[in-house]
């Protein structure tokens, strides 16, 4: 990424729950440091990494070229209710659309459920006389002696952000830049965010939850961006500071002080590009990104290098990570599901004497109750301990001395007597259903996109990853697994690898019978010029790829299938090809003679994707003895099996090692499973294969006899 | 069995009630109909080769629970155990062995594996018509409300009956969306079959035996466990409701024994002339749903599960119609059902069950035309727009009832600007209905005000499903009635809550849709919560003033937060 144009290094810098993760790539070495996060002012935790980095690359901040950041502050600052005081205006007769939600319940037996508060309660939200039409007709005109009275009212009570949604907007911003406008005028200082811009897309309860999310965060994300960079300035760092988006592109920081919400699940982004361009190394087309830690899992499906996108995704599930039962927002973002299940989840007996795991966690604080601080309740980590996954005296490169007895009476008093187990079926429930959990996950995620997951390669990291991603990957199907070099600061390292991109949507719906060539042609040229813009702001030189996608589905239907047109001609045969085509690949087959309608229209503006140097092919291979060993169990055996110890350091290119076996590095341990192997390869990956009948990979097998 | 075993065969059970969710999402992504793809009112489930259900998706629709249970084993004695092949698809809707109406189309499909049968998917899906005079409750018999479709292959081993896809074609108002519904049906079973086949190779199983027995052995223990943690006892309950012309009374005894919880109709209204009759398989679901959410929410649904809820009513009455009954709008009785259950719950586990709620889904379907021949030539046209909308549930022991949030149903609403979309129709207004949830120590959910109307150039019909207009939700332990459904047109004409009804040009349907009720006396209200409903508006002054003794004073001060856009502390 250096190359030739900059002799200067690149920053990466990742704010998550608990720590700051900064990486500083330079001269062809990467240096990463890990610092508790500051949570009252977040810009000294990155401070103080950039300093320990630069320090281990013996530069200075003024070495420093780039800086790229993602932040999970403005998902925190959601999901605990931290934002400014802020407004929403309205169209009369919809004052309550934010709290009246679906109308629906997402626990179905659950007589006391509790819906999530709306982040705006009633009080906060003000309506306006005015109404825009399906057709884009103005009904109710609006009128600005109505706006002017209300902006008095919103600065009497001292209001310090505005948001703006109203009916149909999507089609007519008209009103919304009037009230703007209006607003503005009578608060210069206001910080007002208007849906049409935010999230033009219909369906007004995403929209208007996402424009009031951005207005939301917006003063306190302006603030703290404003404040990172005077500060890295002060330190020396005075180089242009960009923004990791949720989408997986990079934006300004003058982009993300206004757009806030798309900053939203940055960081698990950065991770999802980390696997991406781990897959690009190797050149695979199908990979799955297993990304595991203390509280939760998260999957993505990575098809030829680019994680899968999605527009619309829920943040602050506050029950159990259900579906519906979070706040839906409506921007471009890389689809994938997160599970409660990490190391730390708990495990319990239910009435049906059934094992269940997660999704509540036992956090860093009791932690696990191997941690010995006062955790009194089995966490997937103690299950893994007692089944020989990790060596108790070796845990976090030794820093923490694991407690097996205390692991022990909370399984056997939590799961084993309950169910008249032995303490090891217990802890093997445990991670046997945790694991079936994870897959279960996958498997709907990847029928939800019509993949089958055989034929997929596993990208694993994350602390608790390596330890689950072998018995995974057996559930799954998956006969490859890769295992990355500090894969614990994962997301600081993608963020290094995104390309700068920018995608602009519109919802403008179209029937193929009424298809409209040319307002197609304007309409795409008018959202290519938004989204180069975008990306030009950030670099003015850098090729451009242009992917412009149409949301299609039957008349009739409720869900769009997003169809790649960015090499069609807008016909309407060339579009009905592909949705066809698309179509029958996820519902096994199409439906005759129905028309075909188009939704939304997005396109996407990017830089060219770095593209990493290929990781070289498997030379010859010598076999690896272990010098010492331990019992692991195995879950596909069912029983204790005896298993060689390696450090990663001691897995070197060249070198073959076979299950069952462990690989232990400071950060995490690998399990290879009986009947798998494994080698490093030149970019200094972990790879776990099941040698197959195929001849090379015979001898293979052959010298893992030997 | 070991223990070993005993924890794949959890991994097992996982998996298929991770199979059927596969199963229903499929369907969703696939269907045509809004009430299956916006709303949810769909189901899906995996049987064994004898016909138990073994796992169930969670959908929006208890009405699926039971009817689906037992629907597979109608199918093979229909179709005959000897004349079940691989590839064949098999399909009903029949109201008294599907799900209650016509509308709903049941498709089961048997699955084979290695050429073994080992099982069958089904699924239902309500569909967006089925030809006689439309979706309402205006039929006098089961005829009139559309095309029958007995128990029958849609598929002979592989082969699709095509003169049976021609009469459905021939005989109902939308034949792409419907005859797409039943192929998105089929696909569904399709997608579960597949994933059930992985599992029996990763397993290295050849059928559903072990799995099977596993799960319905669990589950029926757990539930008799959770029924003999019960105080042993029998009690009665009832509610009156508004019925189409004549107001219908629904009875219950609820008897609670050892190893089961029976509950039995006897004394409910007769048969009504109208379609808005249960079949017992509709009435069972509903039934059971509401001893399951108050006794075993946490265990799966299955046959074993299911078994020790006892659900009986006399023949000939609203909750158990026989052949030909009209029976198309079952659902605004049967969401009625629950509470008339609680009615009497509530005497043997007092502080479990909440106050009354909207109950039925406050549904409306509206047909648009052109208001004139010159509004034709200038582009108006014929549309039919169904919505979903709901009332507030009930207050509960410890919490106050949810704000227009279905209950018994779970479905979910169209947004408005998809519903616009849809049709020439116009939304107005949607949003929260204040004063409409009952006072109490714990306050009912509010219900909603909407105004419809049509775009310029067109008139229409609106066929209206309401309740609870003359019946409003019954508070409990003192707490005061939810807010009763009112409909009207804007120049204050009085509508019917039920039947079809034109609207004249220009005019805007306006409608109260109720609020759920209270529980415990509005005086044991805590002070802050009342000021706190004051400043969000979900309780006018007046009301505050009446129902809870809120003085002057503190209105005043409120009132003055609420200009710096503050809500009163939380006491």
């Amino acid at each position: 990424m250096s190359g030739t144009a900059s002799p200067q290094g690149n920053l990466g810098a990742d704010i998550g729950g608990t720590f700051t993760d900064v990486v500083l790539e330079i001269g062809g070495e990467s240096y990463s440091a890990k610092v508790l996060t500051t949570y009252d002012a977040p810009e000294r935790a990155i401070i103080e990494g950039m300093h320990r980095v630069c320090a281990k690359a013996g530069v200075t901040p003024a070495a420093i070229g780039r800086i790229i950041h993602g932040t999970t502050l403005a998902t925190n600052a959601l999901i605990e209710r931290r934002g400014a005081k802020t407004a929403l205006i309205t169209t009369e007769g919809f004052r309550d659309v934010i709290e009246m939600r679906t109308e629906s319940r997402f626990e179905q037996y659950d007589l006391n459920l509790t819906l999530p508060l709306p982040l705006l309660p009633r009080n906060r939200r003000y309506t306006l006389r005015e109404r825009v039409a399906a057709s884009g007709k103005t009904l109710i005109p609006l009128r600005r002696a109505d706006v002017a009275a209300l902006a008095e009212q919103i600065a009497e009570a001292g209001y310090e952000s505005v948001a703006v949604g109203l009916i149909h907007s999507y089609l007519d911003p008209s009103h919304e830049r009037l009230v703007r406008e209006v607003l503005l005028e009578r608060m210069p200082g206001l910080a007002v965010s208007i849906s049409s811009e935010v999230s033009p897309q219909m369906r007004e309860y995403e929209r208007f939850n996402t424009v009031v999310a951005n207005a939301y965060v917006k003063p306190m994300m302006k603030r703290y961006l404003a404040s990172l960079a005077a500060k890295l300035a002060g330190e020396g760092a005075d180089c242009p500071i960009f923004l990791m988006h949720s989408g997986g592109g990079i934006m300004s920081l003058e982009g993300a002080a206004e757009f806030p919400v798309r900053l939203v699940e940055s960081g698990p982004a950065g991770g999802a590009i980390y696997a991406a361009d781990v897959a690009a190394r190797f050149g695979l087309d199908r990979v799955l990104s297993f990304d595991m830690g203390g509280t939760t899992a998260k999957i993505c499906l990575i098809k030829n290098q680019t994680p899968k996108t999605s527009r619309v995704f829920e943040v602050a599930r506050s029950y159990r990570f259900k579906k519906g039962s979070g706040m839906p927002i409506s921007i471009p973002v890389i689809d994938m599901v997160e599970i409660g299940a990490g190391g730390g989840s708990l495990a319990q007996v239910d009435s049906m004497r059934q094992i269940r795991v997660g999704p509540e966690s036992a956090g860093s604080e009791p932690g696990p109750a191997c941690y010995g601080r006062g955790g009194m309740r089995p966490a997937v980590t103690d299950a893994d301990l007692l089944l020989g996954k990790i060596d108790p005296a070796h845990f976090a490169g030794g820093s923490m001395l694991l407690d097996v007895a205390a692991a022990r009476t909370a399984v056997t008093a939590a799961i084993a007597d309950r169910l008249g187990m032995s303490g090891e079926t217990a802890a093997f429930g445990i991670v046997e259903v945790v694991d079936e959990n994870m897959a279960n996950a996958a498997r709907v995620h990847a029928v939800e996109n019509g993949e089958d997951l055989s034929g997929y390669t596993m990208i694993a990291f994350g602390g608790a990853a390596p330890l689950h991603a072998g018995r995974l990957c057996e559930k799954l199907g998956i006969a490859r697994l890769l295992v990355p070099p500090g894969a614990g600061v994962g997301s600081a390292i993608g963020f290094l690898r995104a390309p700068f991109s920018f995608e602009a949507t519109r919802s403008v719906y179209m029937r193929l019978a009424d298809f409209d060539a040319p307002l197609v042609r304007d309409l795409l040229a008018e959202l290519e010029s938004e989204a180069t813009s975008f990306v030009r702001s950030c670099d003015a030189r850098a090729p451009l790829s242009v992917e412009t996608k149409v949301y299609m589905r039957y008349v009739g239907q409720g869900w769009e299938i997003p169809i790649d047109v960015s090499r069609a001609e807008p016909t309407i045969d060339a579009y009905r090809a592909l949705f066809e085509a698309e179509y029958a690949k996820l519902f096994s087959r199409t439906v005759q003679g129905l028309d075909i309608e188009i939704t939304v229209w997005a396109v996407n503006a990017s830089t060219a994707k770095t593209v990493p140097a290929q990781a070289e092919g498997l030379g010859a291979l010598a076999a690896l003895t272990a010098s010492s060993q331990r019992e692991v169990f195995d879950p596909a055996l069912g029983v204790r099996v005896t298993a060689g110890v390696f450090a990663r350091s001691e897995v070197a290119i060249g070198r073959l090692v076979a299950g069952p076996c462990v690989i232990v590095e400071d950060e995490t341990t690998i399990i290879v499973p009986a009947g798998c192997a494994a080698t490093c390869r030149s970019d200094g990956c972990i790879e776990v294969f099941k040698p197959s009948t195929d001849a090379a990979e015979a001898r293979l097998a052959a010298m893992i006899e030997a | 069995m070991s223990k070993l075993s005993t924890v794949s065969l959890q991994v097992m059970w996982n998996r298929l009630i991770s199979i059927v969710e596969e199963q229903a999402q499929a369907l969703i992504r696939t269907a045509f109909s809004t009430s299956v793809r916006e709303a949810g009112d769909l189901s899906a489930g995996v049987y064994n080769r004898a016909g138990l259900m073994l796992a169930q998706a969670v959908t929006g629709t208890p009405g699926h629970v039971n009817a689906m249970a037992d629907a597979v084993a109608h199918f093979i004695r229909e179709i005959g155990p000897g004349n079940i092949f691989e590839g064949d698809i098999y399909i009903t809707n029949d109201p008294w062995m599907g799900t209650g109406h016509l509308h709903d189309i049941t498709v089961v499909t048997p699955s084979f594996y290695r050429g073994r049968h080992v099982g069958f998917f089904a699924c239902t899906a309500h569909v967006v018509d089925i030809g006689g005079r439309g979706f309402g409750a205006d039929a006098n018999s089961v005829y009139e409300e559309g095309l029958y479709i007995p128990i029958m292959k849609f598929a002979d081993r592989g082969k699709v009956d095509q003169p049976f896809v021609r009469l459905v074609r021939g005989n109902i108002r939308e034949p792409d969306q419907v005859v797409g519904d039943i192929f998105a049906l089929a696909t569904c079973n399709d997608v579960g079959h597949r994933r059930l086949t992985g599992m029996l190779d990763e397993f290295a199983l050849d059928g559903l035996e072990q799995v099977g027995d596993f799960i319905l052995e669990n589950s029926r223990r757990a539930t008799l466990e959770k029924i003999a943690a019960l105080t042993p006892g029998a009690a009665e309950g009832a509610m009156l409701s508004d019925g189409f012309a004549t107001p219908i009374l629904l009875k219950v005894k609820v008897t609670i024994g050892a190893d089961e919880v029976c509950v039995d109709f006897a004394g409910s209204s007769g048969v009504d002339p109208k379609g808005i009759n249960c079949p017992m398989v509709y009435s069972k679901a509903y039934a059971c749903y509401a001893l399951k959410c108050a006794i075993a929410p946490e265990i799966p649904n299955n046959a074993a599960s299911l078994e020790p809820f006892r659900i009986t009513a006399p023949e000939n009455t609203i909750v158990n119609a026989l052949h030909p009954a009209p029976v198309a709008l079952r659902h605004v009785i049967g969401h009625l059902i629950p509470d008339t259950v609680y009615d009497a719950l509530d005497k043997l586990l007092p502080r479990t069950v909440p106050a009354e709620g909207a109950g039925p889904l406050c549904n409306f379907q509206v047909s648009l035309r052109p208001a004139s021949e010159a509004a034709r030539l200038s582009g108006a046209r014929r549309a039919e727009v169904l919505m979903f909308n709901c009332g507030g549930s009930g207050a509960r022991p410890t919490l106050d009832g949810m704000n227009t949030t279905a209950f018994p149903s779970g479905v979910m609403t169209m947004p408005i600007e998809a519903t616009e979309h849809a049709g020439p129709i116009i939304i107005w207004r949607k949003e929260l209905r204040p004063d409409s949830g009952g006072a109490g120590r714990f306050r009912g959910g509010l219900g909603q005000f909407m105004e419809v109307g049509a775009v310029e150039g067109h008139v229409f019909d609106m066929s209206a499903m309401f309740d609870r207009v003359k019946h409003p939700p019954r508070g409990r332990l003192g707490g005061a009635d939810g807010g009763a459904t009112e409909i009207r047109l804007d120049n204050g004409t009085a509508m019917a809550g039920k039947g079809r009804q034109a609207v004249p040009e220009g005019r805007k349907v306006m409608l109260s849709l109720p609020g759920g009720a209270g529980y415990g006396p509005a005086s044991e209200r805590s002070h802050a919560a009342v000021l706190r409903d004051l400043a969000l508006g979900y309780v006018s002054a007046k009301a505050a003033k009446a129902a809870y003794e809120v003085s002057d004073a503190e209105i005043a001060a409120v009132e003055a937060g609420l200009k710096r856009g503050e809500l009163p502390s939380p006491g």
